[in-house]
Protein backbone atom coordinates (compact mmCIF):
# COMPACT_ATOMS: atom_id res chain seq x y z
CA UNK A 1 0.00 0.00 0.00
CA UNK A 2 1.00 3.17 -0.67
CA UNK A 3 1.57 5.34 2.22
CA UNK A 4 -1.37 7.28 1.22
CA UNK A 5 -3.81 5.46 2.41
CA UNK A 6 -4.79 3.29 5.90
CA UNK A 7 -6.96 0.49 6.10
CA UNK A 8 -9.62 -0.27 8.37
CA UNK A 9 -10.58 -3.97 9.15
CA UNK A 10 -12.87 -5.65 11.42
CA UNK A 11 -13.05 -9.54 11.94
CA UNK A 12 -16.10 -11.92 12.12
CA UNK A 13 -14.78 -15.01 13.51
CA UNK A 14 -16.91 -18.11 13.92
CA UNK A 15 -15.89 -20.72 16.64
CA UNK A 16 -17.39 -24.25 16.90
CA UNK A 17 -17.58 -24.76 21.01
CA UNK A 18 -17.13 -28.33 21.86
CA UNK A 19 -19.92 -29.69 23.86
CA UNK A 20 -20.82 -33.39 23.46
CA UNK A 21 -23.98 -32.63 21.98
CA UNK A 22 -25.72 -29.97 19.73
CA UNK A 23 -26.91 -26.72 20.64
CA UNK A 24 -30.80 -26.95 20.52
CA UNK A 25 -31.18 -31.14 20.40
CA UNK A 26 -28.57 -34.14 21.65
CA UNK A 27 -27.37 -35.07 18.51
CA UNK A 28 -23.75 -35.54 18.88
CA UNK A 29 -21.43 -33.23 17.35
CA UNK A 30 -18.60 -35.55 16.29
CA UNK A 31 -16.09 -34.22 13.37
CA UNK A 32 -15.81 -36.85 10.30
CA UNK A 33 -18.65 -38.90 10.54
CA UNK A 34 -20.72 -40.98 8.13
CA UNK A 35 -22.94 -37.98 5.93
CA UNK A 36 -26.43 -37.33 8.00
CA UNK A 37 -25.94 -40.21 10.27
CA UNK A 38 -26.16 -37.49 13.29
CA UNK A 39 -28.93 -35.46 12.64
CA UNK A 40 -32.43 -35.70 14.45
CA UNK A 41 -35.92 -34.06 13.53
CA UNK A 42 -34.77 -31.15 15.44
CA UNK A 43 -31.74 -30.15 13.12
CA UNK A 44 -33.24 -31.28 10.68
CA UNK A 45 -35.81 -28.77 11.27
CA UNK A 46 -38.77 -30.70 10.95
CA UNK A 47 -42.35 -29.39 11.53
CA UNK A 48 -43.71 -29.58 15.41
CA UNK A 49 -40.09 -29.90 17.18
CA UNK A 50 -39.14 -27.63 20.04
CA UNK A 51 -35.46 -26.48 20.15
CA UNK A 52 -33.78 -26.45 24.09
CA UNK A 53 -31.06 -24.90 24.72
CA UNK A 54 -27.82 -26.63 25.93
CA UNK A 55 -26.22 -25.56 28.85
CA UNK A 56 -23.09 -26.54 28.51
CA UNK A 57 -22.91 -24.18 25.05
CA UNK A 58 -23.82 -20.85 27.11
CA UNK A 59 -21.02 -22.00 29.91
CA UNK A 60 -18.62 -22.23 27.02
CA UNK A 61 -19.40 -18.86 25.23
CA UNK A 62 -19.48 -17.24 28.58
CA UNK A 63 -16.15 -18.60 29.21
CA UNK A 64 -14.91 -17.30 26.32
CA UNK A 65 -16.65 -13.85 26.31
CA UNK A 66 -15.16 -13.25 29.90
CA UNK A 67 -11.75 -14.30 28.88
CA UNK A 68 -11.93 -11.64 26.14
CA UNK A 69 -12.82 -9.21 28.78
CA UNK A 70 -16.47 -8.63 27.56
CA UNK A 71 -19.51 -7.82 29.31
CA UNK A 72 -22.03 -10.60 30.19
CA UNK A 73 -25.70 -9.08 29.13
CA UNK A 74 -28.14 -9.37 31.89
CA UNK A 75 -30.82 -10.15 29.15
CA UNK A 76 -30.03 -11.81 25.82
CA UNK A 77 -32.60 -13.49 23.47
CA UNK A 78 -32.35 -15.56 20.24
CA UNK A 79 -33.31 -14.78 16.40
CA UNK A 80 -34.42 -16.35 13.74
CA UNK A 81 -31.87 -14.99 10.60
CA UNK A 82 -33.70 -15.92 7.48
CA UNK A 83 -32.62 -17.16 4.24
CA UNK A 84 -32.85 -19.62 1.69
CA UNK A 85 -29.82 -21.55 1.23
CA UNK A 86 -29.62 -25.71 1.26
CA UNK A 87 -27.09 -25.82 4.23
CA UNK A 88 -30.28 -24.80 6.40
CA UNK A 89 -32.90 -26.79 6.01
CA UNK A 90 -35.12 -24.65 8.37
CA UNK A 91 -34.48 -21.55 5.65
CA UNK A 92 -33.53 -20.28 8.73
CA UNK A 93 -30.60 -20.06 11.36
CA UNK A 94 -31.25 -19.36 14.80
CA UNK A 95 -28.93 -16.90 15.83
CA UNK A 96 -28.53 -13.36 18.45
CA UNK A 97 -29.62 -10.12 16.97
CA UNK A 98 -29.96 -7.43 18.74
CA UNK A 99 -29.24 -8.33 22.33
CA UNK A 100 -26.37 -10.72 22.36
CA UNK A 101 -24.95 -12.23 24.86
CA UNK A 102 -21.94 -10.42 25.56
CA UNK A 103 -20.18 -7.06 24.61
CA UNK A 104 -17.72 -4.45 25.02
CA UNK A 105 -14.94 -6.71 24.67
CA UNK A 106 -10.85 -6.26 24.23
CA UNK A 107 -7.51 -8.61 22.99
CA UNK A 108 -4.41 -6.92 23.70
CA UNK A 109 -1.69 -7.28 20.85
CA UNK A 110 1.94 -8.00 21.09
CA UNK A 111 2.77 -3.94 21.15
CA UNK A 112 0.19 -3.54 23.67
CA UNK A 113 -2.88 -2.36 21.68
CA UNK A 114 -6.16 -3.27 22.49
CA UNK A 115 -8.51 -4.13 19.50
CA UNK A 116 -12.50 -3.87 20.87
CA UNK A 117 -14.64 -6.79 20.72
CA UNK A 118 -17.85 -5.35 19.92
CA UNK A 119 -19.93 -8.67 20.87
CA UNK A 120 -19.57 -12.49 21.14
CA UNK A 121 -23.19 -14.01 20.36
CA UNK A 122 -24.40 -17.38 20.23
CA UNK A 123 -25.90 -19.03 17.26
CA UNK A 124 -25.74 -22.59 15.25
CA UNK A 125 -23.59 -24.27 12.68
CA UNK A 126 -24.94 -24.82 8.91
CA UNK A 127 -24.59 -28.26 7.33
CA UNK A 128 -22.11 -28.94 4.64
CA UNK A 129 -22.87 -28.86 0.73
CA UNK A 130 -20.51 -30.74 -1.31
CA UNK A 131 -20.08 -31.00 -4.81
CA UNK A 132 -18.95 -33.65 -7.59
CA UNK A 133 -16.60 -32.63 -9.80
CA UNK A 134 -15.95 -28.92 -10.79
CA UNK A 135 -17.74 -26.25 -8.27
CA UNK A 136 -19.29 -24.20 -11.61
CA UNK A 137 -19.98 -26.80 -13.98
CA UNK A 138 -21.71 -29.28 -11.10
CA UNK A 139 -25.75 -29.51 -11.74
CA UNK A 140 -26.72 -30.69 -8.12
CA UNK A 141 -25.58 -29.88 -4.64
CA UNK A 142 -25.29 -32.85 -1.35
CA UNK A 143 -26.41 -31.47 1.56
CA UNK A 144 -24.75 -33.15 4.69
CA UNK A 145 -26.26 -31.87 8.12
CA UNK A 146 -23.84 -33.57 10.38
CA UNK A 147 -22.76 -30.46 11.51
CA UNK A 148 -26.00 -28.72 11.43
CA UNK A 149 -27.26 -27.54 14.87
CA UNK A 150 -23.43 -27.78 16.31
CA UNK A 151 -22.88 -24.27 18.67
CA UNK A 152 -20.86 -21.39 17.38
CA UNK A 153 -19.65 -18.45 18.98
CA UNK A 154 -19.55 -15.54 16.45
CA UNK A 155 -16.62 -13.06 17.73
CA UNK A 156 -16.81 -9.34 16.18
CA UNK A 157 -14.36 -7.18 16.75
CA UNK A 158 -14.35 -3.30 16.32
CA UNK A 159 -13.16 -1.59 13.17
CA UNK A 160 -9.82 -1.02 14.79
CA UNK A 161 -7.68 -3.06 12.56
CA UNK A 162 -5.28 -1.44 10.84
CA UNK A 163 -3.37 -3.45 8.73
CA UNK A 164 -2.84 -7.24 8.10
CA UNK A 165 -0.10 -8.26 10.78
CA UNK A 166 -2.30 -6.69 13.13
CA UNK A 167 -5.26 -8.57 12.27
CA UNK A 168 -2.98 -11.92 12.28
CA UNK A 169 -1.69 -11.06 15.54
CA UNK A 170 -5.43 -10.43 16.77
CA UNK A 171 -5.99 -13.96 15.53
CA UNK A 172 -3.28 -15.95 16.87
CA UNK A 173 -3.61 -14.06 20.46
CA UNK A 174 -7.75 -15.00 19.83
CA UNK A 175 -7.33 -18.36 18.69
CA UNK A 176 -4.73 -19.02 21.89
CA UNK A 177 -7.02 -17.57 24.51
CA UNK A 178 -9.89 -19.58 23.43
CA UNK A 179 -7.75 -22.95 23.20
CA UNK A 180 -6.32 -22.46 26.42
CA UNK A 181 -9.40 -22.05 28.29
CA UNK A 182 -10.38 -25.20 26.29
CA UNK A 183 -13.70 -24.30 24.80
CA UNK A 184 -12.77 -25.16 21.44
CA UNK A 185 -9.94 -26.74 19.28
CA UNK A 186 -10.02 -24.14 16.94
CA UNK A 187 -8.97 -25.95 14.01
CA UNK A 188 -9.32 -24.12 10.80
CA UNK A 189 -8.79 -27.30 8.50
CA UNK A 190 -12.30 -28.44 9.92
CA UNK A 191 -13.80 -25.29 10.08
CA UNK A 192 -13.83 -24.99 13.81
CA UNK A 193 -12.56 -21.42 13.22
CA UNK A 194 -13.76 -19.20 10.19
CA UNK A 195 -12.50 -16.03 9.76
CA UNK A 196 -14.52 -13.41 7.50
CA UNK A 197 -12.77 -10.24 7.15
CA UNK A 198 -13.83 -6.86 6.06
CA UNK A 199 -12.02 -3.93 4.78
CA UNK A 200 -11.79 -0.74 3.45
CA UNK A 201 -9.13 1.64 2.73
CA UNK A 202 -9.06 5.65 3.14
CA UNK A 203 -6.52 8.53 2.92
CA UNK A 204 -4.54 8.94 6.30
CA UNK A 205 -5.63 11.41 8.45
CA UNK A 206 -9.24 10.78 7.26
CA UNK A 207 -11.62 9.60 10.47
CA UNK A 208 -14.41 8.45 7.79
CA UNK A 209 -14.91 5.01 6.83
CA UNK A 210 -14.11 4.12 2.86
CA UNK A 211 -16.82 1.49 1.20
CA UNK A 212 -15.68 -1.83 2.65
CA UNK A 213 -15.46 -5.34 0.92
CA UNK A 214 -16.35 -8.43 2.85
CA UNK A 215 -13.51 -11.21 2.20
CA UNK A 216 -14.61 -15.05 2.65
CA UNK A 217 -13.14 -18.09 2.21
CA UNK A 218 -10.22 -17.87 4.17
CA UNK A 219 -8.48 -21.17 4.75
CA UNK A 220 -5.68 -20.12 6.95
CA UNK A 221 -4.69 -17.33 9.32
CA UNK A 222 -1.77 -16.88 6.42
CA UNK A 223 -4.24 -16.38 3.67
CA UNK A 224 -5.94 -13.36 6.17
CA UNK A 225 -2.94 -11.83 5.66
CA UNK A 226 -2.46 -12.38 1.92
CA UNK A 227 -6.00 -11.69 1.15
CA UNK A 228 -6.56 -8.28 3.03
CA UNK A 229 -3.20 -6.98 1.39
CA UNK A 230 -4.21 -8.30 -1.55
CA UNK A 231 -7.59 -6.49 -1.20
CA UNK A 232 -5.97 -2.74 0.94
CA UNK A 233 -3.95 -2.64 -2.27
CA UNK A 234 -6.50 -3.16 -5.26
CA UNK A 235 -8.78 -0.90 -4.03
CA UNK A 236 -5.93 1.72 -3.22
CA UNK A 237 -5.42 1.60 -7.44
CA UNK A 238 -9.09 1.63 -7.23
CA UNK A 239 -9.17 5.24 -5.35
CA UNK A 240 -5.68 6.21 -6.84
CA UNK A 241 -8.01 6.21 -10.23
CA UNK A 242 -10.70 8.08 -8.76
CA UNK A 243 -12.79 4.61 -9.29
CA UNK A 244 -15.49 3.74 -6.69
CA UNK A 245 -14.79 0.73 -3.91
CA UNK A 246 -18.31 -1.81 -4.49
CA UNK A 247 -19.42 -2.81 -1.48
CA UNK A 248 -19.75 -6.91 -1.92
CA UNK A 249 -18.45 -9.87 -0.90
CA UNK A 250 -15.52 -11.39 -2.25
CA UNK A 251 -13.67 -14.52 -2.18
CA UNK A 252 -10.53 -15.42 -1.41
CA UNK A 253 -8.50 -17.63 -4.84
CA UNK A 254 -5.73 -18.87 -2.18
CA UNK A 255 -4.17 -20.75 -5.49
CA UNK A 256 -3.81 -17.32 -7.33
CA UNK A 257 -3.65 -14.75 -4.64
CA UNK A 258 -6.38 -12.69 -5.78
CA UNK A 259 -10.00 -12.00 -4.40
CA UNK A 260 -13.12 -12.23 -6.28
CA UNK A 261 -16.07 -10.95 -6.69
CA UNK A 262 -18.64 -13.71 -6.57
CA UNK A 263 -22.03 -12.12 -7.85
CA UNK A 264 -22.64 -9.09 -10.21
CA UNK A 265 -25.21 -6.86 -8.71
CA UNK A 266 -26.22 -8.12 -5.65
CA UNK A 267 -29.48 -7.11 -3.95
CA UNK A 268 -28.43 -5.34 0.02
CA UNK A 269 -28.83 -8.67 2.61
CA UNK A 270 -32.12 -8.57 4.32
CA UNK A 271 -32.19 -11.37 6.49
CA UNK A 272 -35.74 -10.14 8.45
CA UNK A 273 -34.38 -11.30 11.76
CA UNK A 274 -37.79 -11.57 14.40
CA UNK A 275 -37.59 -13.24 18.02
CA UNK A 276 -37.29 -17.00 17.48
CA UNK A 277 -40.74 -17.68 19.70
CA UNK A 278 -39.58 -21.01 20.43
CA UNK A 279 -36.92 -20.38 23.12
CA UNK A 280 -37.19 -18.05 25.93
CA UNK A 281 -34.84 -15.57 27.07
CA UNK A 282 -31.68 -16.04 29.00
CA UNK A 283 -31.51 -13.73 31.82
CA UNK A 284 -28.31 -15.01 33.53
CA UNK A 285 -27.58 -15.18 37.12
CA UNK A 286 -24.75 -12.86 38.12
CA UNK A 287 -23.31 -15.04 40.91
CA UNK A 288 -23.16 -17.97 37.94
CA UNK A 289 -20.91 -15.45 35.63
CA UNK A 290 -19.05 -14.23 38.51
CA UNK A 291 -18.42 -18.17 39.73
CA UNK A 292 -16.69 -19.55 35.71
CA UNK A 293 -15.12 -16.24 36.17
CA UNK A 294 -13.23 -17.23 39.19
CA UNK A 295 -12.75 -20.75 37.78
CA UNK A 296 -11.98 -19.73 34.41
CA UNK A 297 -8.04 -21.45 33.33
CA UNK A 298 -4.63 -19.17 33.25
CA UNK A 299 -5.30 -17.58 30.30
CA UNK A 300 -1.89 -16.76 28.07
CA UNK A 301 -1.23 -13.26 29.61
CA UNK A 302 -1.04 -14.45 33.23
CA UNK A 303 1.11 -17.51 31.94
CA UNK A 304 3.48 -15.44 29.98
CA UNK A 305 3.90 -13.74 33.25
CA UNK A 306 4.35 -16.85 35.10
CA UNK A 307 6.92 -18.58 32.48
CA UNK A 308 8.94 -15.34 32.82
CA UNK A 309 8.64 -15.18 36.77
CA UNK A 310 9.12 -19.22 37.61
CA UNK A 311 11.59 -19.80 34.42
CA UNK A 312 13.46 -17.11 34.16
CA UNK A 313 12.69 -16.83 30.41
CA UNK A 314 12.54 -13.30 28.38
CA UNK A 315 9.61 -11.74 27.80
CA UNK A 316 9.80 -12.75 24.08
CA UNK A 317 10.29 -16.26 24.68
CA UNK A 318 7.53 -16.39 27.27
CA UNK A 319 5.03 -14.68 24.82
CA UNK A 320 6.18 -17.14 21.25
CA UNK A 321 5.62 -19.83 24.00
CA UNK A 322 2.12 -19.33 25.28
CA UNK A 323 1.00 -17.98 22.10
CA UNK A 324 -0.13 -21.68 21.53
CA UNK A 325 -1.51 -23.64 24.21
CA UNK A 326 0.35 -27.07 22.77
CA UNK A 327 3.39 -25.87 22.63
CA UNK A 328 3.09 -24.40 25.93
CA UNK A 329 2.04 -27.38 27.36
CA UNK A 330 4.89 -29.56 25.70
CA UNK A 331 7.42 -26.93 26.63
CA UNK A 332 6.12 -27.33 30.48
CA UNK A 333 6.06 -31.21 30.11
CA UNK A 334 9.97 -30.81 29.30
CA UNK A 335 11.40 -28.16 32.24
CA UNK A 336 9.67 -30.22 34.29
CA UNK A 337 11.38 -33.82 32.85
CA UNK A 338 14.58 -31.68 32.30
CA UNK A 339 15.35 -28.38 33.64
CA UNK A 340 17.16 -26.21 31.89
CA UNK A 341 14.18 -23.88 30.97
CA UNK A 342 16.21 -21.73 28.46
CA UNK A 343 17.78 -24.53 27.16
CA UNK A 344 14.52 -26.26 25.93
CA UNK A 345 13.27 -22.58 24.79
CA UNK A 346 15.67 -22.34 22.70
CA UNK A 347 15.09 -25.92 21.51
CA UNK A 348 11.55 -25.70 21.15
CA UNK A 349 11.50 -22.09 19.51
CA UNK A 350 14.48 -23.00 17.27
CA UNK A 351 14.34 -26.31 15.96
CA UNK A 352 10.87 -27.30 16.58
CA UNK A 353 9.26 -24.34 15.09
CA UNK A 354 11.57 -24.70 11.93
CA UNK A 355 10.51 -27.70 11.30
CA UNK A 356 6.75 -27.33 12.30
CA UNK A 357 6.98 -24.54 9.98
CA UNK A 358 8.69 -26.19 7.02
CA UNK A 359 6.27 -29.11 7.36
CA UNK A 360 3.12 -26.89 7.91
CA UNK A 361 2.02 -28.50 10.30
CA UNK A 362 -0.27 -26.85 13.66
CA UNK A 363 1.11 -26.96 16.57
CA UNK A 364 -2.14 -29.07 17.81
CA UNK A 365 -0.88 -31.74 15.40
CA UNK A 366 2.44 -32.41 16.66
CA UNK A 367 3.16 -36.18 17.44
CA UNK A 368 6.53 -35.80 18.92
CA UNK A 369 6.34 -36.47 23.30
CA UNK A 370 8.54 -34.38 26.11
CA UNK A 371 9.61 -37.32 27.15
CA UNK A 372 11.14 -38.04 23.55
CA UNK A 373 12.94 -34.48 23.56
CA UNK A 374 14.26 -34.52 26.70
CA UNK A 375 15.78 -38.01 26.11
CA UNK A 376 17.71 -35.93 23.12
CA UNK A 377 18.33 -33.37 25.63
CA UNK A 378 20.41 -35.62 28.30
CA UNK A 379 22.23 -37.71 25.33
CA UNK A 380 23.48 -33.91 24.79
CA UNK A 381 23.98 -32.90 28.54
CA UNK A 382 25.70 -36.12 28.92
CA UNK A 383 28.51 -35.56 25.40
CA UNK A 384 26.48 -38.36 23.96
CA UNK A 385 25.78 -36.36 21.06
CA UNK A 386 27.41 -33.25 19.53
CA UNK A 387 24.91 -30.27 19.32
CA UNK A 388 25.48 -30.36 15.85
CA UNK A 389 23.71 -33.83 15.67
CA UNK A 390 21.47 -33.64 18.07
CA UNK A 391 19.87 -31.08 15.80
CA UNK A 392 19.93 -33.73 12.83
CA UNK A 393 18.87 -36.91 15.44
CA UNK A 394 15.48 -34.16 16.45
CA UNK A 395 14.76 -34.07 13.06
CA UNK A 396 14.75 -37.65 12.59
CA UNK A 397 12.44 -37.84 15.31
CA UNK A 398 10.36 -35.46 13.71
CA UNK A 399 9.61 -37.07 10.72
CA UNK A 400 9.44 -40.69 11.65
CA UNK A 401 8.65 -40.63 14.94
CA UNK A 402 11.64 -42.77 16.34
CA UNK A 403 13.30 -42.06 19.33
CA UNK A 404 16.74 -40.68 19.85
CA UNK A 405 18.43 -43.64 21.32
CA UNK A 406 17.43 -46.15 18.03
CA UNK A 407 18.61 -42.92 15.54
CA UNK A 408 21.79 -42.27 17.58
CA UNK A 409 22.43 -46.03 17.26
CA UNK A 410 21.35 -46.85 13.65
CA UNK A 411 23.42 -44.06 12.22
CA UNK A 412 26.60 -44.58 14.61
CA UNK A 413 25.73 -40.71 15.44
CA UNK A 414 27.53 -41.03 19.33
CA UNK A 415 29.81 -38.45 19.96
CA UNK A 416 33.67 -38.89 19.73
CA UNK A 417 35.65 -37.63 22.81
CA UNK A 418 38.29 -39.97 22.84
CA UNK A 419 41.31 -37.88 22.85
CA UNK A 420 43.03 -40.69 20.77
CA UNK A 421 41.09 -41.29 18.34
CA UNK A 422 40.50 -37.31 17.61
CA UNK A 423 44.71 -36.59 17.67
CA UNK A 424 45.46 -38.33 14.35
CA UNK A 425 42.48 -36.28 12.71
CA UNK A 426 43.85 -33.04 14.13
CA UNK A 427 47.01 -33.78 13.17
CA UNK A 428 46.07 -34.71 9.85
CA UNK A 429 43.86 -31.31 9.64
CA UNK A 430 47.12 -29.27 10.29
CA UNK A 431 49.57 -30.87 8.12
CA UNK A 432 47.30 -30.30 5.17
CA UNK A 433 46.27 -26.88 6.14
CA UNK A 434 49.39 -24.86 6.28
CA UNK A 435 49.03 -21.57 5.25
CA UNK A 436 45.65 -21.44 7.69
CA UNK A 437 48.10 -22.47 10.53
CA UNK A 438 50.24 -19.84 9.71
CA UNK A 439 47.38 -17.42 9.76
CA UNK A 440 46.23 -18.21 13.33
CA UNK A 441 50.30 -18.10 14.63
CA UNK A 442 50.21 -14.62 13.25
CA UNK A 443 47.07 -13.69 15.16
CA UNK A 444 43.69 -14.21 13.22
CA UNK A 445 41.38 -15.65 15.57
CA UNK A 446 38.82 -17.13 12.92
CA UNK A 447 41.65 -19.27 11.27
CA UNK A 448 41.24 -21.74 14.67
CA UNK A 449 37.33 -21.93 14.10
CA UNK A 450 38.32 -22.99 10.79
CA UNK A 451 40.50 -25.90 11.76
CA UNK A 452 37.94 -27.17 14.09
CA UNK A 453 35.38 -26.88 11.44
CA UNK A 454 37.86 -29.25 9.48
CA UNK A 455 37.65 -31.64 12.19
CA UNK A 456 34.18 -31.87 12.73
CA UNK A 457 33.75 -32.20 9.10
CA UNK A 458 36.34 -35.02 8.89
CA UNK A 459 33.76 -37.43 12.20
CA UNK A 460 31.10 -35.42 10.61
CA UNK A 461 29.93 -33.38 12.78
CA UNK A 462 30.21 -36.05 16.08
CA UNK A 463 33.85 -34.80 17.50
CA UNK A 464 33.49 -33.18 20.58
CA UNK A 465 34.14 -29.74 19.72
CA UNK A 466 35.24 -29.16 23.38
CA UNK A 467 38.09 -32.15 23.14
CA UNK A 468 38.92 -30.47 19.65
CA UNK A 469 39.62 -27.50 20.66
CA UNK A 470 41.90 -28.45 23.37
CA UNK A 471 43.88 -31.11 21.37
CA UNK A 472 44.35 -28.13 18.38
CA UNK A 473 44.89 -25.42 20.99
CA UNK A 474 47.87 -28.00 22.84
CA UNK A 475 48.87 -28.76 18.88
CA UNK A 476 49.33 -24.80 18.09
CA UNK A 477 49.90 -22.33 20.98
CA UNK B 1 -51.97 7.93 9.25
CA UNK B 2 -52.01 6.07 5.93
CA UNK B 3 -49.55 3.91 5.40
CA UNK B 4 -48.99 3.36 1.53
CA UNK B 5 -46.82 0.39 -0.22
CA UNK B 6 -45.02 0.66 -3.19
CA UNK B 7 -45.13 -1.97 -5.49
CA UNK B 8 -41.29 -1.57 -5.33
CA UNK B 9 -42.15 -3.15 -1.89
CA UNK B 10 -44.34 -5.46 -2.44
CA UNK B 11 -41.38 -7.41 -5.35
CA UNK B 12 -38.82 -7.15 -2.66
CA UNK B 13 -40.87 -8.94 0.19
CA UNK B 14 -41.80 -11.43 -2.82
CA UNK B 15 -38.27 -12.06 -4.02
CA UNK B 16 -37.43 -12.54 -0.60
CA UNK B 17 -40.02 -15.21 0.15
CA UNK B 18 -38.86 -16.83 -3.22
CA UNK B 19 -41.92 -16.01 -4.99
CA UNK B 20 -43.52 -14.42 -8.33
CA UNK B 21 -46.73 -12.96 -8.27
CA UNK B 22 -48.41 -11.49 -11.87
CA UNK B 23 -48.70 -7.78 -11.79
CA UNK B 24 -52.43 -8.01 -10.90
CA UNK B 25 -51.39 -10.51 -8.05
CA UNK B 26 -48.66 -7.57 -7.23
CA UNK B 27 -51.18 -4.79 -6.91
CA UNK B 28 -53.94 -6.52 -4.64
CA UNK B 29 -50.82 -7.41 -2.68
CA UNK B 30 -50.25 -3.90 -2.34
CA UNK B 31 -53.33 -2.99 -1.27
CA UNK B 32 -54.18 -5.56 0.74
CA UNK B 33 -50.44 -5.54 2.91
CA UNK B 34 -51.42 -2.25 3.28
CA UNK B 35 -54.42 -2.07 4.72
CA UNK B 36 -53.05 -4.72 7.33
CA UNK B 37 -49.85 -2.02 8.28
CA UNK B 38 -52.18 0.99 8.66
CA UNK B 39 -54.08 -1.37 11.50
CA UNK B 40 -51.01 -2.32 12.98
CA UNK B 41 -49.97 1.42 12.73
CA UNK B 42 -53.18 1.87 15.17
CA UNK B 43 -50.83 0.81 18.01
CA UNK B 44 -48.97 3.57 17.81
CA UNK B 45 -51.63 5.74 19.17
CA UNK B 46 -50.92 4.04 22.29
CA UNK B 47 -48.55 5.47 24.88
CA UNK B 48 -46.31 2.62 25.83
CA UNK B 49 -43.74 5.17 27.97
CA UNK B 50 -44.27 3.28 30.74
CA UNK B 51 -44.19 -0.56 29.20
CA UNK B 52 -41.26 -2.82 29.67
CA UNK B 53 -40.76 -4.05 25.74
CA UNK B 54 -42.00 -7.44 25.52
CA UNK B 55 -39.52 -10.05 23.87
CA UNK B 56 -41.16 -13.13 24.76
CA UNK B 57 -44.87 -13.57 25.74
CA UNK B 58 -43.95 -16.71 28.41
CA UNK B 59 -43.16 -15.79 31.39
CA UNK B 60 -40.19 -18.27 31.42
CA UNK B 61 -36.50 -17.91 31.38
CA UNK B 62 -33.02 -19.22 31.08
CA UNK B 63 -34.75 -22.91 29.85
CA UNK B 64 -31.93 -25.25 29.03
CA UNK B 65 -31.01 -29.14 29.08
CA UNK B 66 -27.61 -30.69 30.08
CA UNK B 67 -25.17 -31.92 27.57
CA UNK B 68 -25.98 -35.23 26.57
CA UNK B 69 -26.17 -37.18 23.73
CA UNK B 70 -28.98 -39.16 22.75
CA UNK B 71 -29.11 -41.55 19.41
CA UNK B 72 -29.70 -39.97 16.13
CA UNK B 73 -32.55 -41.10 13.45
CA UNK B 74 -31.82 -43.70 11.32
CA UNK B 75 -30.79 -42.34 8.25
CA UNK B 76 -33.44 -43.92 6.23
CA UNK B 77 -35.71 -42.26 8.39
CA UNK B 78 -33.62 -39.10 8.10
CA UNK B 79 -33.58 -39.69 4.21
CA UNK B 80 -37.50 -41.04 3.74
CA UNK B 81 -39.13 -37.47 2.84
CA UNK B 82 -36.72 -36.17 0.78
CA UNK B 83 -37.68 -35.17 -2.67
CA UNK B 84 -33.88 -36.55 -4.19
CA UNK B 85 -31.04 -37.96 -2.44
CA UNK B 86 -28.03 -40.28 -3.39
CA UNK B 87 -24.98 -41.58 -1.31
CA UNK B 88 -26.35 -40.41 2.16
CA UNK B 89 -26.82 -37.15 1.11
CA UNK B 90 -30.00 -35.26 0.37
CA UNK B 91 -29.32 -33.85 -3.34
CA UNK B 92 -30.93 -30.69 -4.06
CA UNK B 93 -30.47 -28.34 -7.38
CA UNK B 94 -26.97 -26.15 -7.09
CA UNK B 95 -27.63 -22.63 -5.96
CA UNK B 96 -25.07 -20.07 -5.90
CA UNK B 97 -24.32 -18.75 -2.50
CA UNK B 98 -26.99 -15.57 -1.54
ZN1 LIG C 1 -30.29 -33.13 16.15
Amino acid sequence: MSGKYEAVIGLEVHVELNTKSKIFCSCPTEFGKEPNTQVCPVCLGLPGVLPVLNEEAVRKAVQAALALNCEITSYAKFDRKNYFYPDLPKAYQISQYDLPLARNGWIELSGGKRIGIRRVHLEEDAGKLVHQGDITSAAFSFADYNRCGVPLIEIVSEPDIRDPEEARDYLTRLKGILQHIGVSDCRMEEGSLRVDANVSVRPVGSREFGTRTELKNIGSFRAVYRGLSYEIERQSKLLDRGEPVIQETRHWDEQNGVTRSLRGKEEAQDYRYFPEPDLVPLQLDPDWVEEIRRTLPELPEARKARFVREYGLPEYDADVLVSSPPIANFYEECVRLFGEPKTVSNWVMGELFRLLNDSGMEPEELKLRPSELVSLLKMTREGVVSGKIAKDVFEQMFRTGEDPESIVKKHNLVQISDKSALEPLVLQVIAENPKVVDDYKSGKKQAFAFLVGQVMKATKGRANPAVVNELLHKRLD
Amino acid sequence: MEHTLSLEEVRHVARLARLVFKPEEEEMFRQQLSRILDHVQRLNELDTSRVQPTFHVVPLKNVMRRDETRPCLPRDEVLANAPDAQGGFFRVPKITEG
